[in-house]
């Protein structure tokens, strides 16, 4: 087993998969009855300081229909300078460059280390990074200065070839001119107007204006500044200028009478940014960076209605078909979020209010184009502050860590079919041999768009396998997965970055060890956690919940050994062992369960859980939890109620949130004020260690968690006791004994409940 | 005005010449009605006597020729009855007298004397008094009447309009006539000789008597003296010039060679032909005049009808050919002169009910003492018939020219502002009229009954005041509102929009900045003068800063807006393209006040012309324009003014886009109605929406080609805004005027957001409304913005009897918004007489006010019927008013007369004018555009501004010595008054030329123009060379004198004499016949007597 564990550790960091099975079914039928699809999660960028891009262009296999990247795993003729290309099996010639290739002197494309290659495309224009900046002005004064200072401090990150333009929105939506020297001069747009691709570059004279006829200055070969040049400004040229312009920022000046909300035209503001970008830079990469601190409030993509005493939806007004602004808001943003993605641009969006201010609907936006979400309380917070910081963060290399424009594409050995891919990506519709009939996640499609990425972004990516079972596959046959990401690096150049893996086959009769031991089952949870957010956004809650069990007890029927009936004799095997456990918490989390979560927070959350790698999600779902005691180190304690103990310090990290929580003896010596007398200074360093931790995982995480002090009977520990297992509740809890942690008011099931049941219905012949 | 031919032979013009002379002198008499009047008349009659004696003058006339001397007759008729004998008796100085006496009544007498005559007269008498000689008088009446007829009879009379040619008869009869002086009939010449002269004579009045007839001098002595010389030499009529209002007369001199008169008339006119024709007019032959109309002879008949001249005419006949003497046909000069003379002097006081106040042209004092002032408020007639057949029958418009906001003279006070606290102003319970100096107090003053609806109506606590002996409260005058005609409420909330005190108004910028306007200067020069003048914006009383506020947008096929906030290092520019759906992108910063964002603004002002240096856009909007301006005020809750600066035809794709739809062919078809109609009817609901925010539009155009004024200029219309017009706008050369006229339009006083309503007492109502204004129900006039200028013009109309002794009573309310932000009522008050005698009503009308309401009535219907229609039904009801006239009150004329009523005598004149102008009858070289933008600035005019927009003021300059100061008299505007050895000035209220004669001296050129020959002067110059001497200053004085006295700057344009310009020039000499078809003045006015004549069998 441990082989296995290094192999799958070895190959996530050599080309950034991990797949739920990491032995194939060698028959579609067999397949299926593992119950856990075969799928990878897949991180096409991820970030490989020892592999430097080679400088020239991928050997594609000449079949039209594949067009494979040489690889390892093809079969090379030195002698007749021939390739074999494992996926559609065509011969090929390797082009004139590659004419002094031999076995000793192989291109980096075929060592066997070389699995994943990256290659450095020199044709082409190189086109700059492009910034949209998109501002929300209906704020309060301060947090609009805090934004404002946030911009300002972007604009000392940008590389000064970098193309920047500003588009302020609240009752009018304006687009800054920022060329102009003197007056400065912007475009304004009603806020209630949904116009057209067409009108919008109309009214910014982005159109190729009829040249007048000029009897007098003839054919004076006038300096015609492209004409987006208005517009979009290299920082070098306009820095300053544009800081101003930011600094002079004024909030809306429209008054908003009592019990009204400011109008807010983030709809047509949005659909304006991709307007402007789309006949300006079509098919180049580009960031649109929205920034909102409410609802949209009137004309397109609006969300609630500007009276205050309406309140914005909430999960309970969806059930009851009472979003009045929903459906129609969510068609606005999806339509700017395709366009968008056809040509390349991604969408970001800074929520910062304490309401909802309508990710729900504009959830799209960014989850098409992969662009970020980031959601907080306030601009002027730290939350936002370093979050946004970290966006313009660099590599090794001082180049920032985004990519944009990408178009993965995934190529199959034939016994392989690609099912769909789901992550931030929109589908590009490219028929071919190896796309499968039955979708998961976004699928019928080889290609997919990922308008912007990092090197942590991460897709699902499923397969069927379609090899019949009465086509047996010959013994050490392997089969083979190809995926190529074109796309636009940060230093502005294309790059293509090609991954080619192969797992072994094997008959799920004779082998069924061998398939079960290569079982990956934090993948495996993380691609069914997927597939059930996936579909929780389309279905309804319980369904979705039914599924997962469907699902989870059919894995333990399949992989359990237990005798029938019996459920005290339940066992799985270590391999799989983790695995109800994950489900079990993944049907507690917030990307499942609305109830106490607005609609905008499930978005907020399923946008995240649909884009971060493994152990992020594996975070996400089963949030970990360390204790911090005087008996030793900092320890990882059991995410259950039966941790919450008097005399130590928690620190849980859910992805979204870091809590500490001290312990009630803890809190009362740290009211008592121990830390700061000498002889407790042991006292003072474990109040601190936590603390420490904390930090740490606030620096390197992207977005930047909601950092939460609590202690016992803090009102913020419900953080804390929503998240652990309900060992203890107020139902059992004189059964269990008073000193053994802290009861959580719940009517929730344990994780022994959880499991008990799962027993019972796993060895039960009834399903 | 009879033109009678007496001399049925000569062709109408021939006589009718002399019968002018005759008339003008007749006119003389009449002006001499004015003072001299009497006398004059008394000349008239005297000459009458003289002449033929025979009939008592005028009398005699009538019967006498066949009509058409009638003039004379109808003069006599009159004369006698009415004036006649004013004339006579009174004549001259009777008159005065008497006369002034009467006139106290009511100018009437004046007036009277001249026209009224006939038929006032009677009644007037007063004029001259019957004494003298009756007949004279009559004659005067008859005045009117040209024809030579009169001589014989008319000789009294002597319509002064006749024939000025035959100064003869003219005189004689014009004397008579006086009024009619100008007629004369033109034939009488012959017999008008005889009384011509004597007529001519009498111009002066002076003349009582008979005698007067030439002696008349003497008589006419009073005021003559010019007269006087001139009959002298004119023989008889000459001088006249003064002479009688009515006429025209003075001229007369030119007549000169009475004798020839006849003469004169030879060339005349074809028209004659006509008259010829008719038979009839044997008498007549002078009508023959009217170029045509048999009837006109009347115009000479005077004469005819002199069939006592019978004889006489008989000879004159001969010469019939002549035409009318134009010098015989009434003068507006003459007019205005004896108006000037008579009723400058002395302040109007309007305590009286039904006061006919002196003429426009006349520079009088108001004294308020319960009317309102006639620079508030003037009526086509101050007695209304009682009845609604009565008017029927008469024809006479029933109609008053209202400025609510007239700007006063220094002297007079503005009007008095009453607080009548948190109840607001005391009003009727059911009409809901304010309270006025004609409310009726009764019950001790407890209660107080409407004058309007005659409601009784508890009078409040706090308003209570006991009642003298006669009835009148006892604080009756300090009280404005119980004293005065005019005075002004403060307004409470409940009089405000949305029960909310107004916010001071704003004013809007909006400049084109296309590629025509930053070529041709104009968004530099505007810049320029903006930075400036914006220190000047309207404030209220002694306020220190005005309390407007102002905001930028500049315009091409987008807008763009300024946000000029103070706080602010630059102003911000934000374009709004999306010219479909307009708004406005900014609230706060947009509107400022100008001190506290000085620095901006400049800044801002500085920068437009270099923003734009380079564009080449070419395409502009206007309705988004308009949208956006109204939209900002809407956003601001304010009303306010858009001042557009917009250069070219809207063709950019947005809402009101235009298309050129120019097309000269139209004219004269059915259709040419549509092209004074807007192409689309999105911007009546603009303006409506405008209207209903309180936004008034001015527009100031600078086109180089069409622009379709008649669409863009439908939202000012409707706003209450001006239309300013630069055609091919130099800055050179236009900027002069449009930095003027946008300097006096900024500065303006405006009422904002303004409803004006007109209540009447029970009897009449208000039914039609003409005017820059919007109307939403049949009541009430909404205005966006009202300035001191603009006019509106009522019709009334009987829904019931009217009652002689409580009269007709109007008020006019203006509930308005001052510059301030102030709101407030305007009220004006005015009493009428009723009549039940038609001479009433004849005697005390204005013609200058009616040919305002024609006009503006004849500038209406060219939207809906066809030119030729309009013209027709103006002619058809001048005609009929003057048939009811003649057949009601002057019936003892010959029907071959053409007689006036005093007060009318230049109604046709006028009427001529409305009808040749470039509306009506376009000329060649007048465009479309032209011709919308006339119109639509006539529906505003104010009488003072019609008149001398539809009759120009032509001054000779170097007629009068040097070092006289006061502006030289006016002569009537005819080529035939040019003389090539002199320089005029001639003004309309819009143009103003220079005419510089081919020989006037050497010496005049060098000092006026500092160029040694006639050649080298530069035609078509604008500007005279500033230069150090006596001519030069003076000639510079008036012209910015004339300026001042118009709402809009005149370009001042420089012709010479048989140059190319001078055509141009020509267009404005409005008594000749027009290059576009034109009738003239005497031509017209022969067929005018036809028309009568017709109507009258």
């Amino acid at each position: 087993m441990a082989t296995y564990l290094e192999f799958i550790q070895q190959n996530e960091e050599r080309d950034g998969v991990r797949f739920s099975w990491n032995v194939w079914p060698s028959s579609r039928l067999e397949a299926t009855r593992m119950v856990v699809p075969l799928a990878c999660i897949l991180t096409p960028l991820k970030e490989r300081p020892d592999l430097p891009p080679v400088q020239y262009e991928p050997v594609l296999c000449s079949r039209p229909t594949c067009k494979a990247i040489l690889n390892p795993l093809c079969q090379v003729d030195y002698r007749a300078k021939l390739w074999a290309c494992n996926f559609c099996f065509q011969r090929n010639q390797f082009p004139p460059a590659y004419a002094g290739i031999s076995e000793v002197n192989q291109p980096a494309e075929l060592m066997p280390q070389f699995s994943t290659v990256e290659y450095v495309i020199q044709r082409g224009a190189q086109s700059p990074l492009i910034f949209l900046y998109v501002v929300d002005t209906c704020l309060e004064e301060d947090d609009l200065q805090a934004l404002k200072e946030s911009l300002q401090m972007s604009l000392s990150l940008l590389p000064p070839d970098a193309m920047v333009g500003l588009i302020t929105f609240g009752r009018m939506v304006q687009v800054h001119e920022l060329s102009c020297e003197g007056i400065s001069k912007s475009y304004v747009f009603r806020g209630t107007k949904d116009l057209t691709a067409k009108q919008i570059q109309d009214m910014l004279g982005l159109t190729k204006p009829a040249m007048p006829v000029h009897p007098a200055h003839p054919a004076q070969p006038q300096e015609h500044p492209s004409i987006s040049s208005r517009f979009l400004q290299p920082i070098h040229k306009i820095d300053m200028n544009l800081t101003d312009l930011l600094g002079e920022l004024q909030r809306d000046p429209w008054p908003v009478p009592q019990g009204k909300r400011p109008l807010r035209s983030t709809g047509v503001a949005l659909s304006i940014a991709v307007g402007l970008l789309e006949g300006t830079f079509p098919n180049t990469g580009a960031r649109i960076m929205l920034f909102v601190g409410g609802p949209p409030t009137q004309g397109p993509g609006m969300v609630v209605g500007d009276e205050l005493k309406v309140p914005i939806r909430s999960w309970h007004d969806i059930e009851k078909d009472n979003a009045r602004f929903m459906k129609k808001a969510t068609k606005h943003y999806e339509m700017l979020a395709n366009r968008a993605a056809a040509n390349g641009h991604c969408v970001d969006i800074y929520a910062c209010a304490l309401d909802q201010t309508g990710l729900l609907e504009m959830k799209c936006c960014t989850n098409l184009t992969g662009g970020h979400m980031v959601m907080g309380d306030s601009f002027n917070t730290s939350l936002f502050k370093q979050t946004f910081q970290r966006i313009f963060s660099k590599d090794f290399n001082g180049n920032f860590r985004m990519a944009f424009g990408a178009t993965l594409e995934v190529k199959t050995s034939r016994e392989l079919k690609v099912a769909g891919a789901i992550g931030p990506c929109v589908s590009l519709n490219v028929k071919g041999p190896c796309v499968s009939e039955n979708e998961l996640g976004v699928g019928g499609t080889s290609q997919w768009k990922i308008c912007g990425l990092d090197p942590t972004s991460t897709l699902g990516i499923y397969f069927e396998v379609v090899n019949q079972h009465n086509a047996p596959i010959p013994q050490g046959g392997r089969g083979a997965i190809q995926f190529v990401t074109h796309y636009q690096h940060s230093s502005t150049q294309r790059r293509i970055r090609a991954t080619t893996i192969a797992r072994n086959w094997a008959d799920a009769q004779s082998q069924l060890k061998h398939i079960e031991a290569a079982f990956d089952q934090e993948a495996a949870a993380v691609l069914m956690a997927r597939l059930g957010v996936f579909r929780a956004e389309s279905e309804e809650g319980p369904d979705v919940l039914r599924w997962l069990d469907r699902q989870l007890i059919r894995l333990c029927q399949k992989f359990g050994q237990y005798t029938k009936e019996d459920p005290s004799s339940f066992r799985l095997s270590d391999s799989f062992s983790l695995y109800p456990q994950f489900m079990f918490h993944l049907r507690r989390s917030p990307f499942l369960q609305v109830f106490n979560n607005s609609p905008d927070e499930s978005s907020y959350y399923r946008h995240h859980f649909a884009r971060q790698d493994l152990t992020q999600s594996l975070i996400m779902i089963q949030p970990i939890l360390y204790s911090y005691s005087f008996h030793g180190p900092p320890e990882p304690v059991l995410l259950d109620s039966s941790s919450i103990l008097a005399d130590r310090i928690l620190l849980m990290d859910t992805f979204f949130q870091i809590v500490i929580y001290l312990g009630e003896t803890i809190a009362q010596w740290q009211k008592a004020g121990y830390q700061d007398m000498p002889e407790y200074e042991n006292f003072k360093h474990l109040l601190q260690a936590p603390l420490d931790d904390a930090q740490e995982i606030l620096h390197a995480r992207f977005p930047m968690p909601r950092y939460v002090s609590t202690e016992h009977g803090g009102s913020q520990a419900r953080f804390l006791l929503s998240k652990v297992n309900p060992s203890q509740t107020h139902n059992n809890l004189y059964a269990w004994g008073q000193e053994t942690g802290a009861p959580i008011l719940t009517d929730d099931v344990s994780l022994q409940v959880f499991m008990d049941h799962l027993k019972k219905l796993a060895v039960s012949s009834a399903c | 005005m009879n033109l009678n031919q007496s001399a049925p032979p000569v062709p109408p013009f021939g006589q009718p010449q002399p019968a002018y002379l005759g008339h003008h002198q007749s006119s003389y008499g009449g002006q001499p009605g004015s003072t001299t009047a009497p006398t004059s008349y008394g000349a008239y009659n005297g000459p009458v006597p003289g002449y033929q004696q025979t009939p008592p003058p005028g009398v005699s006339r009538a019967p006498p020729s066949s009509g058409a001397p009638p003039a004379s007759t109808a003069q006599g008729p009159c004369g006698q009855t009415a004036y006649g004998q004013f004339g006579q008796g009174d004549v001259q100085n009777g008159p005065s007298s008497t006369v002034q006496m009467q006139r106290l009544p009511g100018y009437q007498p004046f007036g009277s004397a001249v026209l009224a005559p006939v038929v006032s007269q009677p009644a007037v008498l007063q004029p001259y008094g019957p004494p003298p000689t009756s007949a004279q008088v009559t004659a005067q009446l008859a005045g009117m009447q040209i024809s030579g007829a009169v001589a014989p009879a008319s000789p009294p009379s002597g319509l002064g309009y006749g024939p000025p040619t035959s100064l003869a008869s003219a005189s004689g009869s014009f004397p008579n006539s006086g009024l009619y002086g100008s007629y004369p009939q033109g034939q009488a010449p012959p017999l008008g000789q005889a009384q011509g002269h004597p007529g001519a004579q009498p111009p002066q009045r002076s003349v009582p008597p008979q005698a007067s007839s030439f002696t008349p001098p003497a008589s006419g002595g009073p005021r003559m003296p010019s007269m006087t010389g001139p009959l002298l030499p004119g023989q008889s009529f000459g001088g006249p010039p003064v002479s009688q209002p009515n006429h025209v007369s003075s001229p007369a001199p030119q007549v000169l060679p009475p004798g020839t008169q006849m003469t004169g008339p030879p060339g005349p006119p074809p028209p004659p032909m006509h008259s010829s024709q008719q038979p009839g007019y044997q008498l007549q032959q002078n009508g023959s005049y009217g170029p045509t109309r048999g009837p006109q002879s009347n115009y000479g008949s005077p004469y005819p009808g002199a069939a006592a001249f019978g004889s006489q005419p008989g000879p004159p006949q001969p010469l019939p050919p002549k035409r009318l003497d134009p010098d015989a046909i009434p003068s507006p000069i003459q007019v205005i002169e004896d108006d000037r003379n008579n009723r400058g002097s002395e302040p109007f006081v309007t305590g009286v009910r039904g006061q006919v106040p002196p003429l426009v042209t006349t520079n009088f004092l108001v004294k308020d003492q319960g009317n309102a002032s006639p620079r508030y408020i003037r009526c086509t007639s101050y007695n209304i018939p009682c009845t609604s057949d009565m008017a029927k029958q008469a024809q006479v418009p029933l109609a008053a020219v209202i400025k609510p906001l007239a700007r006063l003279p220094p002297e007079e006070a503005s009007p008095y502002v009453v607080d009548h606290g948190e109840s607001g102003p005391l009003r009727c319970n059911r009409c809901k009229a304010y309270m006025c100096p004609f409310m009726q107090f009764v019950e001790g003053g407890r209660r107080f009954q409407c004058c309007f609806c005659s409601c009784i109506n508890d009078v409040p606590p706090q308003y209570f005041q006991h009642l003298d002996h006669t009835g009148k409260r006892v604080d009756a005058y300090d009280r404005p509102e119980l004293s005065l005609g005019s005075y002004e409420f403060l307004a409470t909330v409940d009089y405000c929009k949305n029960n909310k005190f107004p916010s001071p108004p704003a004013f809007i910028f909006m400049i084109d900045v296309s590629y025509n306007a930053i070529r041709s200067g104009l968004v530099r020069l505007l810049c320029e003068e903006l930075k400036s003048l914006l220190d000047f914006l309207p404030r209220e009383g002694g306020a220190e800063e005005s309390a407007v506020r102002v905001g930028f947008v500049t315009y091409n096929k987008v807008l763009h807006f300024y946000n000029v906030k103070s706080s602010l290092a630059q102003p911000q520019m934000m374009v709004v393209s999306d010219v479909g759906d307009m708004f406005v992108p900014l609230l706060d910063g947009f509107l400022v006040n100008v001190n506290e964002s000085q620095a901006v603004i400049t800044s801002l002002l500085d920068q437009i012309p270099e923003m734009f240096a380079d564009t080449r856009e070419t395409e502009t909007v206007f309705a988004p324009v308009i949208q956006a301006g109204m939209e900002a005020l809407k956003a601001a809750e304010c009303a306010g003014k858009l001042f557009l600066f917009h250069t070219s035809l809207p063709i950019a794709e947005a809402p009101g886009k235009l298309k050129n739809r120019d097309d000269r062919k139209l004219i004269n078809t059915d259709k040419e109605k549509t092209l004074f109609q807007p192409q689309t009817g999105a911007y009546q609901t603009l303006a409506k929406e405008c209207v209903a925010q309180g936004c008034c539009v001015d527009l100031f155009l600078f086109p180089n080609q069409y622009v379709d004024v008649a669409t863009l200029s439908v939202v000012p219309q409707l706003t209450g805004g001006s239309v300013y017009k630069y055609a091919c706008f130099q800055v050179e050369n236009d900027q002069e005027r449009f930095l003027s006229d946008l300097r006096r339009d900024v500065q303006k006083v405006v009422g904002f957001d303004a409803v004006m309503r007109v209540r009447t007492s029970t009897g009449i109502r208000a039914v039609d409304f003409f005017g820059a204004f919007y109307m939403s129900n049949t009541t009430d006039v909404e205005l966006a913005g009202l300035d001191g200028d603009k006019t509106v013009t009522v019709e009334f109309k009987h829904d019931d009897r009217l009652n002689e002794e409580s009269g007709a009573l109007l008020q006019c309310a203006l509930l308005y918004t001052s510059c301030a932000g102030q709101r407030r009522l305007r009220i004006h008050n005015l009493a009428l007489n009723c009549c039940t005698q038609l001479a009433d009503l004849y005697r005390n009308c204005e013609t200058d006010t009616l040919i305002n309401y024609m006009a503006k009535f004849a500038y209406r219907g060219v939207l809906n019927s066809p030119v030729k229609t309009v013209r027709d039904t103006l002619i058809t009801q001048c005609a009929q008013i003057l048939a009811c006239y003649r057949k009601n009150c002057a019936s003892p004329s010959s029907a071959g007369q053409l007689i006036l009523p005093e007060c009318m005598k230049l109604l046709p004149v006028y009427l001529n004018c409305v009808l040749k102008s470039d509306v009506l009858q376009p000329g060649a070289e007048v465009t479309t555009d032209d011709r919308a933008y006339v119109r639509q600035l006539v529906t505003s005019m104010d009488v003072a501004e019609t008149n001398v927009f539809f009759y120009p003021r032509l001054l000779p300059l170097t007629k009068s010595p040097i070092e006289n100061t006061t502006e030289p008299p006016a002569v009537r505007a005819s080529d035939e008054r040019l003389s090539n050895g002199d320089i005029y000035l001639l003004e309309n209220g819009l143009n103003l030329f220079l005419w510089v004669g081919a020989s006037v001296q050497q010496g005049v050129v060098q000092s006026l123009f500092g160029v040694s020959s006639f050649s080298q002067i530069t035609s078509g110059l604008s500007v005279l060379p500033v230069l150090d001497n006596l001519l030069s200053k003076k000639v510079r004085g008036l012209i910015d004198s004339l300026r001042a006295q118009r709402s809009r700057y005149m370009k001042l344009i420089v012709v010479k004499q048989e140059d190319k310009l001078e055509t141009l020039f020509k267009h404005f000499l409005v008594e000749d016949k027009s290059l576009s078809g034109g009738a003239s003045y005497v031509d017209f006015l022969c067929h005018m007597h036809k028309e009568i004549r017709q109507l009258l069998s």
